[in-house]
């Protein structure tokens, strides 16, 4: 009971004000920003080289006014707003009209969830395990060695590190696909040939996305273990004459396990963004690229509805991790 | 002056004071450039590398030398209003919610929180693409400063809280100091190197998100700044026409100036932190 209390409650309670207040940031921020959504769509068409008599363009305003939940006191629009939101309806995407936000944004979404999911769990094991290692041999070469690679490659956003590998890959030695997710017209199956293709395009954005997450996570943990190992519990185990291997992997790495799981949950939101701009790069059909177009073709209904649902997806993901974290760590099981 | 010896005892601070020395005196020159560069077709187009223009030319028909010059004096710029607003911001959060407490400090930091969880980028592009039309320099680093400041008001509040607690704030409030006069001049000193390290990072943020926003064409794409730089390279399919000298040019700058920025707010922070500084100076 206590643990409900003192966990559980104050991280349901943290959860959902931060959804309420991200959905409310994205629907206060057309309002309160000078332009007009609509006068900007239409302004838009109409510079697309459209004729629209006044008539029409009248009848497209209530349209567009629906469409984009503008009607009624701004009152009326917020709850309105939110009774979509609970039938998971984010309306119509104006460019690609009449299909559903929610069936493109469902459209992307595998995508994106295989190459976040795979990416972020790879490079967090692989960082913290390469991280610890090189945190307790840190008077090693190759412990230095990594250490200098991950000084150059950590300071460089995801667009530059993805389109520096993309100049390298697709220009300079031509291995792997550099645009899609799969071959031009081929069929979404449980054949292998098309599950390799799948795994060849997605290998370059995949392989952007670990090293510059593994490289945060390694020097994260070479700093912890760094700190651990001075630690007296471990000069104790050496002294006592514990064997090298049991002290790194019982003792100074599964110690410094825990605060990565914490900075993982808060990490979430950036590795997000960053698949987010990896996919633009590498046109990988997921969010990011759907985000891309409608940017481009400035289909405002469909980036809310991206964004929304990229908020309510993220803050339950951390909150999900929230919840796993008193299986890893003893003190907040048995509090 | 015995600071500077003992930085430059660093490699790290070293290349990287030279970089960021070289990247400003390239901003610098931008005064003395013979060309617009805004303007089109002022050279001849899609020239390669030679004495007359050292980086080539474009097929915008732009020097780029030149407007790699203008792009790092522009990038420069937007980062620098993006760091310094941020950092006012992160400051009055961070002081605010230290020493104020209670429910004060529960809401800012909540606010805080959620900024590092939420997925700022989107939200970001949302903003931007309502006042595209009202984009330029000091707009991008306006709307870059209002969500950089989350995580430095978080470590200027957690000194802050430490300070609190030390004897001469008792000192300082028996004696009747004010609130104000005590936040500003017993508080701010301790907490003026960490705004400076945190502006070094945060700089180098503001000139990424600026790059992405670019490929998004959610910025003024007739102002050079490194990302539009790079847009148009790639726009006008500059790596498949091999004109290297075009799209290499920023990439290579901008690869250059995080790289710089990343390793001089590193060494200064642990020249900062005493326990490092003991085993690298040595005294």
């Amino acid at each position: 009971m206590n643990f409900v209390k003192r966990y559980l409650i104050p991280r349901l309670v943290q959860y959902i004000l931060v959804v309420f207040l991200g959905v409310t940031a994205v629907f206060l921020i057309p309002r309160l920003t000078p332009t007009d959504p609509i006068a900007h769509t239409i302004a838009q068409i109409r510079s697309q080289g459209a004729y629209l008599d006044p008539a029409t363009v009248d009848e497209f305003i209530q349209d567009l006014k629906e469409l984009y939940g503008l009607e009624g006191s701004i009152l009326d629009q917020y709850i309105g707003l939110w009774k979509r939101l609970f039938r998971g309806d984010f309306g119509v995407s104006f460019f690609q009209f009449p299909t559903r936000v929610s069936e493109l944004v469902g459209r992307a979404l595998p995508w994106t969830v295989g190459l976040l999911l795979t990416t972020t769990v790879i490079s967090w094991v692989a960082g913290n395990l390469v991280g610890g290692l090189a945190g307790y041999f840190s008077r090693k070469r190759w412990a230095q060695a990594l250490d200098f690679a991950a000084m150059v490659i950590r300071p460089l956003p995801y667009y530059i590190f993805s389109f520096t590998l993309l100049l390298l890959f697709g220009y300079v030695i031509r291995l792997f696909p550099i645009a899609g997710g799969a071959a031009i017209g081929s069929v979404p199956s449980f054949t292998w040939s098309y599950i390799a293709d799948v795994l060849r395009h997605a290998f370059l954005p995949a392989l952007s996305l670990t090293i510059l997450g593994g490289t945060i996570w390694f020097q994260t943990m070479k700093l912890i273990v760094q700190n651990v190992n001075a630690e007296s519990f471990v000069q104790y185990a050496k002294l006592g004459g514990v064997k090298e291997g049991i002290i790194v992997s019982k003792y100074v790495i599964r110690n410094a396990m825990l605060p990565q799981i914490t900075a993982l949950g808060l990490a979430l939101g950036q590795i997000f963004s960053g698949a987010l701009i990896t996919e633009i790069v590498f046109s990988y059909p997921g969010l990011g690229t759907l985000l891309y177009n409608a940017v481009i073709t400035g289909d405002y209904n469909l980036i809310m509805g991206i964004t929304i649902f990229s908020i309510v997806a993220i803050t339950t993901a951390i909150l999900l991790l929230d919840l796993l974290y008193p299986l890893f760590d003893p003190r907040v099981r048995y509090r | 002056m015995k600071i500077l010896r003992d930085l430059f005892r660093d490699y790290r601070f070293v290349l990287s004071f030279c970089v960021l020395c070289l990247l400003l005196f390239l901003a610098f020159i931008t005064i003395f450039s013979p060309y617009d560069p805004t303007r089109w077709g002022v050279v001849p187009r899609d020239l390669k590398p030679s004495w007359e223009h050292p980086l080539g030319t474009s097929s915008k028909g732009q020097d780029v030398f030149w407007q790699a010059a203008f792009a790092v004096r522009n990038s420069l710029t937007i980062s620098l209003i993006a760091g310094v607003v941020s950092r006012i911001i992160a400051v009055i959060v961070g002081m605010v919610a230290g020493y104020k407490g209670r429910l004060t400090d529960r809401v800012l930091m909540f606010v805080s929180d959620s900024f590092l969880v939420i997925p700022l980028f989107l939200i970001i592009v949302m903003l931007a693409m309502l006042v595209r039309h009202l984009m330029n320099l000091v707009t991008l680093g306006l709307l870059l400063a209002i969500f950089g400041w989350a995580w430095d008001a978080r470590l200027i509040r957690s000194q802050i809280l430490s300070l609190r607690e030390r004897e001469f704030t008792q000192t300082a409030i028996l004696s009747g100091t004010g609130t104000l006069p005590l936040v500003l001049k017993e508080y701010m000193p301790f907490a003026i190197p960490l705004v400076f390290s945190t502006l070094i990072n945060n700089m180098s943020w503001a000139i990424g998100m600026e790059m992405t926003l670019a490929i998004l064409g959610l910025v003024n794409m007739d102002i050079p700044t490194l990302g539009t730089m790079l847009q148009w390279a790639i726009s006008y399919q500059a790596m498949l026409l091999g004109y290297w000298w075009w799209i290499l040019t920023p990439v290579v700058l901008a690869i250059l100036l995080f790289v710089a920025l990343y390793w001089l707010s590193v060494s200064i922070s642990e020249y900062l932190d005493p326990r490092t500084r003991l085993q690298r100076v040595g005294a």
